[in-house]
């Protein structure tokens, strides 16, 4: 008899317990608290749009192909500076984890023009290449680039020795032990460099569009604060934030889970 | 192959300064041969097994296999680590494969030998495995199969049992038995178990500590396989302690006075 609240109760342990009905649970109630907020009117609507005129405005920008096209624009613009930037940062990585004297000289210069902030490459970047797309991405590609060469280079560094005299002792030489050792072994790092490159490619790309009108995501954020349109600020803002979450799931964190899995790393 | 020591100093240069690990070390271990190394941790052992395996130079001295000067690793001399070594971001089987691949064996040769060394290894039915999901003996089991896949003429194994489980430890030790007696590999087997030296080897080398030299020799002949506790077995390892433990006190004596 008491078998159908029992099965009820754990039917309700199970929902508290799973992670997607908190995070549904959390969204909803975000969602409301801002919708309350806004009913309150304590700040004109031009300033804090309601989240259902977000939600119109997000629908507007995907149906006259606004959003999709500034998507597009951006995605582009950054797979071709991430591309250049992985190809350049992991080349210069697997030199400067080799050459000593190579780290000792350029591995500085890396280091101290990682803490530059990248869109301080801008003013350069625009007398150099002037005012167009080339100006973004080569913010984007000096972005990305260092902090992918240094975790590159820093999983190269610290290949355990172990596997090194293992492979040497098995007749591994030359470039042969470099592909099939030096690099494996630091791919974790490396994983971790692409990640963190990605997000800074993903910065200085919003930044550069920010400063500079192409058609992008950036540019459709300050069409926003030109039309004073709060909405579209946040709605495009909304967009960005899904884009960013939405790669991170489907590459980096599905690449960093493979690796783990494989090197036994994975918590059970 | 045989090898030889003549003459042999290894100094390491650390952040402590110069420590000499081996100093005068005559040996010379014959074709076929199974020597074992014994003596306390930090006597050198690992030293003089990475010296044969040429990932390391002697200070002084020359190492000779098959009376050719050592002067770097080799496929025929392999060493099998205390801690297997294995590469974590290959499967079972790629494992195996990767010394044959080094050397230049074709794919499906490689394949083809890997799935033969899994099957003697008894991990035939983990090929496809990663090596953490193997348990301590398999990965043994699966350094060993790595290291016989290049066909090596010596092994040199450093405490490979250490970290085993007593059941686990004697199974593989009459494996390693058996496979010794059927290939006549040379073998050079350091531990600090006594008692394993004495199953194991043709002659039981006994090393003194800090700098490491060779101290004493005994020859087992005792019939094989040996088990380890065989009354012949705890005998002479019994024996061989004693041995140990009078240079250890004569060693602490010297360096008290």
């Amino acid at each position: 008899m008491s078998s159908v609240p029992a099965a009820k109760v754990g039917a309700l342990r199970r929902l508290r317990n799973s992670p997607g009905a908190r995070r549904l649970f959390f969204f909803v109630v975000l969602l409301a608290l801002w919708e309350g907020l806004f009913r309150l009117r304590l700040w004109p609507e031009y300033l804090f749009p309601a989240p259902s005129e977000v939600v119109t405005t997000l629908a507007r920008g995907f149906v006259d192909r606004t959003f999709p096209i500034g998507v597009l624009g951006s995605v582009r613009r950054l797979i071709e500076g991430y591309a250049l930037a992985l190809f350049i940062g992991i080349s210069l990585g697997l030199l400067m984890g080799q050459l000593r004297w190579l780290k000792e000289t350029l591995g500085l210069l890396v280091l101290g023009l990682q803490t530059l902030p990248s869109i301080c490459w801008l003013p350069l970047a625009i007398l150099w290449f002037g005012l167009n797309e080339r100006a973004i991405l080569f913010v984007v590609v000096m972005g990305a680039m260092l902090s992918i060469a240094q975790a590159t280079e820093d999983g190269v560094r610290n290949t355990p020795p172990l596997y090194l005299r293992a492979a040497r002792n098995l007749g591994a030489h030359g470039w042969r032990l470099y592909v099939s050792v030096i690099l494996p072994a630091a791919l974790p790092s490396i994983v971790v460099g692409m990640k963190l490159g990605w997000s800074f490619a993903w910065r200085s790309l919003m930044a550069g569009e920010l400063l500079y009108a192409l058609p992008g995501l950036g540019n459709l954020l300050m069409m926003g604060r030109e039309l004073n349109d709060m909405s579209q600020v946040v709605a495009v803002m909304v967009v960005i934030i899904a884009l960013g979450l939405l790669t991170d799931r489907l590459i980096f964190s599905a690449l960093e889970n493979r690796i783990r899995e494989r090197w036994g790393l994975l918590q059970q | 192959m045989n090898l030889e020591l003549r003459g042999v100093r290894k100094v390491h240069h650390g952040r402590g300064g110069a420590v000499t690990a081996l100093e005068n070390i005559d040996l010379r271990v014959g074709s076929g041969e199974f020597v074992c190394l014994v003596g306390p941790s930090g006597c050198g052992k690992t030293t003089l097994l990475n010296l044969l395996a040429g990932l390391e130079s002697p200070s002084e001295g020359e190492v000779y296999a098959d009376d050719k000067i050592v002067c770097g690793p080799d496929p025929s001399r392999v060493l099998i680590f205390q801690e297997a070594a294995l590469f974590p971001w290959l499967t079972v089987q790629a494992n195996v494969e990767f010394g044959l691949k080094m050397n230049g064996a074709s794919p499906q040769t490689a394949e083809c030998q890997a799935e033969r060394l899994l099957r003697i290894a008894h991990l035939d039915q983990f090929s496809r495995a990663w090596v953490h999901e193997l348990s301590g003996g398999m990965k043994q089991r699966l350094a060993l199969a790595r290291a016989l896949a290049v066909e090596p003429a010596v092994l040199l194994m450093d405490e490979p049992f250490g970290a085993l489980d007593a059941i686990t430890r004697d199974l593989l030790h009459r494996e390693l038995q058996e496979l010794w007696m059927k290939t006549g590999k040379t073998v050079v087997f350091v531990t600090h178990n006594v008692r394993e030296a004495v199953v194991l080897g043709d002659r039981v080398l006994v090393m003194s500590p800090r700098p490491g030299r060779l101290v004493a020799e005994h020859c087992v002949d005792l019939p094989r396989p040996r088990q380890i506790e065989d009354v012949g077995t705890v005998n002479l390892a019994r024996r061989i302690l004693a041995d140990l433990h009078l240079k250890e006190e004569a060693h602490v004596l010297r360096a008290s006075r």
